[in-house]
Order: C-alpha cells, then sequence, then structure tokens
C-alpha cells in the first residue's frame, strides 16, 4: 500500500473518533452500567419476575410477527415484481407507508379501530373481546410496523432477478409449489433472511406504537423497551440498563449477522 | 380485475393478490380509516383550532428545527463516514462498517436511556459538558441528540453505493490535467453523489421528525420547549383528548406522506439524472 497523505490520515482519524463518540461508547455503557454493581445484581435484575415476563412477551411477539410478515413479505413482493397490475404504484406507496409514519401515529391508528371510542371497538367490546392493552394489540402494531421490511428487501432483488429461471422450471413441468420451492426460494433466501432479521430487531424493539396501545401493565402487557421506561421512571438505572443490555445483545448479533450475510454475498 | 391465465406467465397472481389485499387491508388501510373517520367526524374548525394551537404550533417548531439541525449533523457526518469507509483500507474498517448500523438495530428506548445516561450531570459526556454551559438532558439539545443518533445510517447507506461507483478514469483524468483534490471531488465526484445525498437526507430528516422513543427518554416534556409532536400526541391521549391526538396524527401522517412523494420523486430524478451524465 502506498504511504498514507497527511490528508488521509486526518479525514481516517476524525472518522474513527466521531464513530466512536457516536457509536461505540453508546454500546459500550450499556453493559458497563448493566454490570456495574457485579455478576450477582446483574444475573438478579434479569430475573426479576417483571423483566423476565417482559423478555418473555417480547419474545412471543417477535415468534408470531416475524413468520407472518415473512410470509407476507414473499407474497407482496412476488405479486409486485412478477405482474403487472393497476393500482400497483398505489400497492407498494401503502405498503411502504408504515415505514414512513412516527410510530406513534402506528398506535393512535390502532386505538381509533379497536379503542373504547373507536371504530370497532364497542362492537367488539360488546361481544366480550378485548383487543386494546392487551397483548393482541401488540402483535397487531408490531405488525404494521414491520410491514414493509420483507417486501422492501424483496421487491429489488426479485426485479433484478428477473424471471427466466422461473420460466424455464415452469417449461420443463415443474408445477408452482415446486417452482416456489425449488427455485424461487432458493434465489431470495439471502434477502428473506435479511429481512427477517431486520423485521425482529424492529418488533423486540418497537417502543412508541406499542406504548399507545399495550396499556403497559406491569406483568401482563409490558414488553422490554415498556419495562426499560418503566425502571428508569422508578430511578432504577442499573436495572435499567440491565434489562436494556438483552436488547442491546440482538442487536449486536443482529449487526454480526448482517456483515456476515453481506460478505457471504461478495464472495 | 380479471385474472387471465394467457396475461401472466407465472402463476399465483390470484394468491399473492388475495394475500395481499386482505393482509394490507387488515393490518393497515382499516386502522388508517378509522383514524381518518375521526377526524372527518370533528368538523373542519375544530381541526383547525386543535392544529393552530399554541402549543402545536411550538411543537411543530420545535420537532422542525431539532430534525434539522440532527440532519445538517447527519449530512457532515454521514458524507465523512461513506467517504472513508469507501475510499480508504485500514484495520478495523469492517467493524466501523458494521457498527455504522447500529442505531437502527437498537431500541429507541435503549438509546434514549444511552443518551440520558452519557449526558447526565455526572455522565460521561455531561462531565465535559455542564461545567460549560452545555446542558443536554432536558434541553433541545437533547433532542438533538436523540434525533442524530437515530438516523445516523441513513446518509452513509445512501451516499455509499455510489461513492463506490464513481468512475476512476473521469478521476484520474481530472488528475493528470493538474486538477487540485479539491477540485476533483467539487467536479467530478460531488456531482455524481449529489442526488443520492439529498435522499439520504430526506430520509433522516423525515425519521428524525417521526421520532419518539428516544427523545421521551433525554427531553423532558416542557411545552413549548422540549415537547415534540409525536409527545404531545402522547400526553393529549393520556387526557383522554382524543380528538386533538387524531388531528396532531393527522398532521404528521400527512407529513410522512409528503415525505414519502419527495423520496420517490428523488428517485426518479436521480435515475435520470445518472442517465444524462453518463
Amino acid at each position: 500500500m502506498a504511504a498514507r497523505s497527511v490528508g488521509e490520515i486526518a479525514l481516517i482519524s476524525i472518522a474513527v473518533v466521531a464513530a466512536a463518540v457516536t457509536l461505540a461508547v453508546p454500546l459500550a455503557i450499556i453493559f458497563a452500567f448493566a454490570l456495574r454493581e457485579g455478576l450477582g445484581t446483574y444475573v438478579a435484575n434479569i430475573t426479576q419476575p417483571h423483566t423476565l415476563h417482559a423478555i418473555w412477551l417480547t419474545v412471543i411477539t417477535a415468534i408470531i410477527v416475524v413468520p407472518i410478515n415473512m410470509a407476507v413479505g414473499v407474497a407482496l413482493a412476488w405479486l409486485v415484481t412478477r405482474f403487472r397490475f393497476r393500482g400497483r404504484d398505489l400497492l407498494v406507496t401503502v405498503i411502504e407507508l408504515p415505514a414512513a409514519v412516527s410510530p406513534i401515529v402506528a398506535g393512535v391508528v390502532y386505538l381509533f379501530l379497536y379503542g373504547g371510542q373507536g371504530l370497532l371497538g364497542p362492537t367488539l367490546q360488546s361481544a366480550g373481546v378485548q383487543i386494546m392493552f392487551t397483548p393482541l394489540a401488540i402483535v397487531l402494531v408490531s405488525l404494521f410496523v414491520t410491514a414493509p421490511y420483507v417486501a422492501r428487501e424483496l421487491i429489488p432483488l426479485m426485479r433484478q432477478q428477473g424471471t427466466e429461471d422461473e420460466e424455464a422450471a415452469l417449461s420443463l413441468g415443474a408445477n408452482g409449489w415446486q417452482m416456489f420451492w425449488h427455485v424461487t426460494l432458493p434465489n431470495i433466501r439471502w434477502g428473506l433472511i435479511y429481512g427477517a432479521i431486520l423485521t425482529n430487531a424492529r418488533v423486540m424493539g418497537e417502543f412508541g406504537a406499542v406504548s399507545v396501545v399495550s396499556g403497559a401493565i406491569r406483568g401482563q402487557t409490558n414488553t422490554l423497551p415498556l419495562q426499560i421506561n418503566l425502571l428508569f421512571n422508578d430511578f432504577n438505572i442499573t436495572g435499567a440498563f440491565a434489562a436494556a443490555s438483552t436488547l442491546a445483545l440482538i442487536a449486536v448479533l443482529t449487526l454480526v449477522l448482517k456483515s456476515a450475510l453481506e460478505a457471504w454475498e461478495e464472495r | 380485475m380479471a385474472y387471465k391465465r394467457s396475461k401472466h406467465l407465472l402463476p399465483g397472481f390470484g394468491l399473492t393478490m388475495g394475500v395481499s389485499l386482505f393482509y394490507l387491508t387488515l393490518i393497515i388501510v382499516l386502522p388508517l380509516a378509522a383514524m381518518l373517520l375521526k377526524v372527518a367526524g370533528m368538523g373542519l374548525p375544530e381541526f383547525w383550532r386543535i392544529i393552530t394551537s399554541n402549543r402545536a404550533l411550538a411543537a411543530y417548531r420545535i420537532t422542525f428545527s431539532s430534525a434539522l439541525i440532527a440532519t445538517i449533523i447527519n449530512g457532515v457526518l454521514g458524507l465523512l463516514l461513506a467517504w472513508v469507509l469507501t475510499r480508504y483500507r485500514f484495520p478495523g474498517r469492517r467493524v466501523l462498517d458494521a457498527l455504522v448500523d447500529l442505531p437502527f438495530a437498537l431500541p429507541t428506548a435503549v438509546a434514549g436511556l444511552v443518551l440520558v445516561t452519557l449526558f447526565a450531570k455526572t455522565g460521561w459526556y455531561g462531565q465535559f459538558l455542564e461545567p460549560n454551559g452545555i446542558k443536554v438532558n432536558y434541553s433541545q439539545l437533547g433532542i438533538i441528540a436523540a434525533m442524530t443518533f437515530t438516523s445516523i445510517p441513513f446518509v452513509v447507506r445512501a451516499v455509499q453505493p455510489v461513492l463506490e461507483e464513481v468512475d476512476d478514469d473521469l478521476e484520474n483524468a481530472a488528475r493528470t490535467l493538474g486538477a487540485s483534490r479539491w477540485q476533483i471531488f467539487a467536479r467530478v465526484i460531488w456531482p455524481t453523489i449529489m442526488p443520492a445525498f439529498i435522499g439520504g437526507c430526506v430520509l433522516s430528516f423525515a425519521r428524525s421528525l417521526g421520532e419518539f422513543g428516544a427523545v421521551v427518554f433525554i427531553a423532558g416534556n416542557l411545552p413549548g420547549v422540549t415537547e415534540i409532536v409525536s409527545l404531545l400526541i402522547y400526553i393529549r391521549l393520556d387526557e383522554y383528548n382524543y380528538e386533538a391526538a387524531a388531528a396532531l396524527a393527522f398532521v404528521l401522517l400527512v407529513v410522512a406522506f409528503l415525505a414519502m412523494i419527495c423520496t420517490n420523486m428523488l428517485g426518479v430524478w436521480q435515475t435520470r439524472y445518472a442517465e444524462r451524465r453518463s
């Protein structure tokens, strides 16, 4: 490698320092504060019943939401990239909308649908169905906020790949499902996994939308991000950081998987 | 929409159309319609009174100005990071590249908790700032810090791929002709990456306008001082003032829609711009 110029060294240094201040230190402080009272306190904080319940609820929500949005994302991407029809652009706009609105708006629209004064809420309530302030409401808003994630990854990918492989499979006598399992799915699997990882990170971390619809009842409808907020408001900083460290670990895992996928694609 | 086998070569039109329409209606369109009905039901004078109240106007001003400053910071930081990541090879480059996505992977509530702790009076950053009269927590600076952190990746990820594609020959030609480094950047590189840069800034700005989780931790909620629009909506809900919440949410929805149209138009312009230059 040629000798570096002064300008090059300066730019790299500034970038590294800036990234350390804005990204690396914020990540480091999570684990430093979570563990500052020792491993014993850390384990006690994590296994505190309300935090444990919040972890459980967050994981369950992700287990329900991620597969649904993966399946729907594939269907949406197939529809948009393989067929021309009227209203296609409008459909793409509708898919993209949840990514553009504030998470608070996502919560508010659900409140006006299923809430006590909402469009369907009173009817459902008289039938004995309560959606607002239950885990179901958390699942619904999570589906809303992450609806675009998988489709967004797959649409450019499938558009670029074209339809030749699939047409070849069909002309060789494969039926629709055989074509999908043996041709389409292997072609898009990395994009699909990538979309699923992003969906999972967002579902587990969603705060604004969930805080509107969940009611944040401790031990019942409190997800991890809400639990962090409650612990923080209780001035239990170490406890808040302990809860946050679980989500931070998932974030780090997300980044590692993402770079691994990218490195794999480059090869 | 009539589905004729002959019209489509590939199978699955009916199935994917059915699944998509059902899902989008149930999960996205129906809730949005419920809110729009609520807004439509309140009448224009009432709607106008809510969205132009002094508290709302102050909230727009704070949200907008904070998002603008955060976007400017991210424009500079993003350009620098994208440049260094694509142009230079140095130890730790891969880690830096992965770290850029941290704000997307880290939940906003965790980001808020981290920032409020860093900038606390005795915090890692606050201990140096507060003695110099710079108070970040519970001031507009806190909002700016939260918005900046949560939207760091947008400009980097928009500019990076374009910067990788910049034509080496063009740069070398300019260098042989005696252009200075700065001239090469201003005349050759900048025109190529500008559309992507603007696109990244628009996304960053839109995200900052809607940011909630990180901001609530660090901003406090002093009406007229650190109250952003999302927070005002949340407070109105807490007060059971659903009409006000609906009206303000409608404003954010319209802004989000405008941002989307802006992004789409930029995308079209970007393609044409690239074609014209080549």
